[in-house]
């Protein structure tokens, strides 16, 4: 049997995962990493709830996970038609080159 | 472990039974006929459906119920952010019907993804509990993604929905680390609970936990434009077909302030120390920075998009104060700022033609000699904006300022007045460009507005409402009352 990780480890992991995942969000100069990076700003969510249910024995933590996949999931949907749809205009899905609107 | 299953009550949430039937025929209409009268119909439905459930909503406003094992509740304070949020949708479906006409939107679609939307806004506003409340968001802004690319064709729009669904998912992600840091600290997802927990005396105030909080101050910071994560609003707001900007300056604004509060006023007031501060220092930038911002704009549609994320400044310095007296002035404010931007954009609308928006101020200039009645319902809403007496925007203000004087934050209602003195020269700036301006020679030739009777009903309602909460507020401010009562 593996030996279980303490809940600050996870906590710690998650922090990292976060971080990690916002600031590629921001860095990042392609719109289909930049929704990766979201995605693993989610995941650190996750890591949290699963976590805390764990040590707190509460089963909404795990629960609330199903949800937030859930909501990924729509969310990857409308977001893939959406880059799918700036691409056939513009030929780029940059966002540095998508700059009309600006002011 | 023994679950419970709940009893199966359709009678609380029909309101929102009524909007998701209403939603799901509109798809349909949209998926069986591409032929006008099919659009027609759509838009038919969407009205009728949101007037039903408005009625149904008013019905319930004295039933109060926890229903769902607590994770839907019926309360004044949702039933008001509820009938706001169908109020909106009614408005914005009139405003709709010549408007997607002109603009070839797919029609089935766009009144379906509306409806939606205010599913979303009616869900998040009525629950304790952060899983419904979560769901309500994103049910809410996943349609308003879809909603902002809806001009086919267009690069601006595409562009606005790419930026709004990047930044909206950014934000999201922050709601939900603060949920889950949050959870983590109590091990509690009813906000109910939480602030029982929070007053019993076993809780310490853990970094964990504050951290949390300040997540979720960026999360709700995110959803009502406040600086500094205000960056998608302008872009967004300009890009997006201007019917839908209606909707988001004040369906999307006023639900997420109606989440916002519950979260904070219910679960969090014991704490108000602890995060007043950070709303202090956010209300004076986006005040400032949304008026200073405003002021250079040369374009009608962003300046009202800045305009915006200063009025969401005027909000949070009754937010700050924290008691009954200022959750009374946030709500009235809302009622207040929801009529006179849905007024503002309907004027927009009308001076717009297909394809071409025309909101830069140069073709306003001489709009009072050509077209006055129009000029005169835009005075109305941009005075009302400024906060000029008698109209409702200037009781707003009052309201919201002198909770904060009464609360001895002198800094907070001296700034607030200072940002009004300088909001009132771009709103009248406008006003000015209109009677005083003449068109320039070498202008392109107006041509029609594009008027028709829907639009009429839409300034009629909302000039009619700001005079009549600028000159009676008292019945309003009870209704207000009763709606946050659920706080004490």
């Amino acid at each position: 049997m593996l030996p279980e990780l303490s809940t600050t480890v996870c906590f710690i992991l998650s922090g990292v995962l976060f971080t990690i995942g916002a600031v590629g969000a921001i860095l990042r100069r392609n719109v289909i990493v930049v929704f990766m990076c979201i995605e693993l700003m989610l995941n650190a969510v996750n890591l949290v709830f699963i976590a805390a249910a764990n040590t707190l024995a509460s089963m909404d933590g795990s629960v609330f996970v199903f949800f937030i996949m859930t909501v990924a999931a729509v969310e990857a949907a409308v977001g893939l038609a959406i880059f799918v749809m700036v691409f056939r205009q513009r030929n780029t899905i940059d966002p540095y080159e998508i700059d009309l609107l600006k002011g | 472990m023994l679950v419970k299953i709940p009893e199966l009550a359709f009678g609380p949430i029909l309101p929102e039974l009524i909007i998701t039937v209403s939603a799901m025929t509109a798809l349909l209409l949209g998926a069986f006929g591409r032929r006008a009268i099919v659009g027609t119909i759509a838009g038919a439905v969407a009205l009728v459906g949101s007037g039903l459930a408005l009625l149904f909503t008013l019905s319930l406003w004295n039933a109060g119920a926890a229903v769902y094992n607590g994770l839907y509740t019926i309360d004044t304070f949702g039933t008001f952010f509820k009938a706001l949020a169908l109020i909106v949708a009614i408005l914005v479906t009139l405003l709709s019907l010549r408007y997607v006409e002109r603009e070839d939107i797919v029609k089935g679609e766009y009144y379906a993804l509306t409806l939606f939307g205010v599913l979303g806004m009616m869900i998040m506003v009525s629950s304790t509990h952060f899983v419904t409340i979560f769901i309500g968001l994103e049910v809410m802004s996943i349609a308003i993604y879809v909603l902002c690319g809806m001009l086919s064709g267009n690069p601006r729009s595409a562009e606005a929905s790419l930026k709004y669904f990047l930044l909206g998912a950014f934000a999201t992600a922050f709601l939900l680390y603060g949920i889950a840091l949050v959870y983590a600290a109590t091990g509690l997802l009813d906000i109910r609970e939480i602030a029982d927990y929070i007053v019993s005396g076993r809780f310490q105030l853990t970094p964990l936990f504050m951290i949390g909080i300040a997540m979720l101050v960026v999360g709700f910071g995110f959803k009502t434009a406040a600086v500094p994560f205000h960056m998608w609003t302008p872009d967004v707001y300009e890009g997006a077909p201007t019917s839908i900007t209606a909707f988001m300056a004040t369906g999307i604004k006023a639900a997420a302030f109606g989440a916002f509060l519950r979260v904070f006023y219910t679960a969090f007031l014991p704490l108000l120390g602890a995060w007043s501060g950070m709303l202090w220092l956010i209300a004076v930038a986006t005040m400032t920075i949304g008026n200073i911002t405003a002021l250079v704009q040369d374009d009608v549609k962003r300046m009202l998009a800045y305009s915006s994320i200063a009025h969401a400044g005027y909000i949070l310095i009754a937010f700050v104060v924290g008691d009954l007296f200022s959750s009374v002035g946030i709500l009235f404010y809302i009622l207040v700022y929801t009529f006179m931007n849905i007024g503002a954009f309907t004027v927009v609308i009308i001076l717009g033609q297909k394809g071409r928006q025309r909101t830069g101020i140069e073709h306003y200039a001489g709009l009072a000699g050509r077209h006055p009645l129009i000029a005169i319902a835009m005075t109305v809403f941009l005075l009302s904006l400024a906060g000029m007496p008698p109209l409702a925007g200037f009781m707003g203000k009052f309201y919201v300022l002198s909770a904060a004087i009464k609360a001895k934050y002198y800094w907070l209602a001296v700034i607030g007045v200072l940002n009004s003195v300088v909001a009132a020269y771009y709103y009248l700036r406008v006003v000015m460009y209109m009677y005083f301006r003449e068109a320039a020679a070498d202008a392109e030739p107006a041509g029609r507005p594009d008027f028709s009777p829907a639009y009429g009903v839409v300034i009629a309602v909302s000039v009619w409402a700001l005079f009549h909460m600028g000159i009676f507020p008292r019945g309003f401010l009870l209704i207000a009352q009763r709606s946050v009562e659920i706080f004490m």
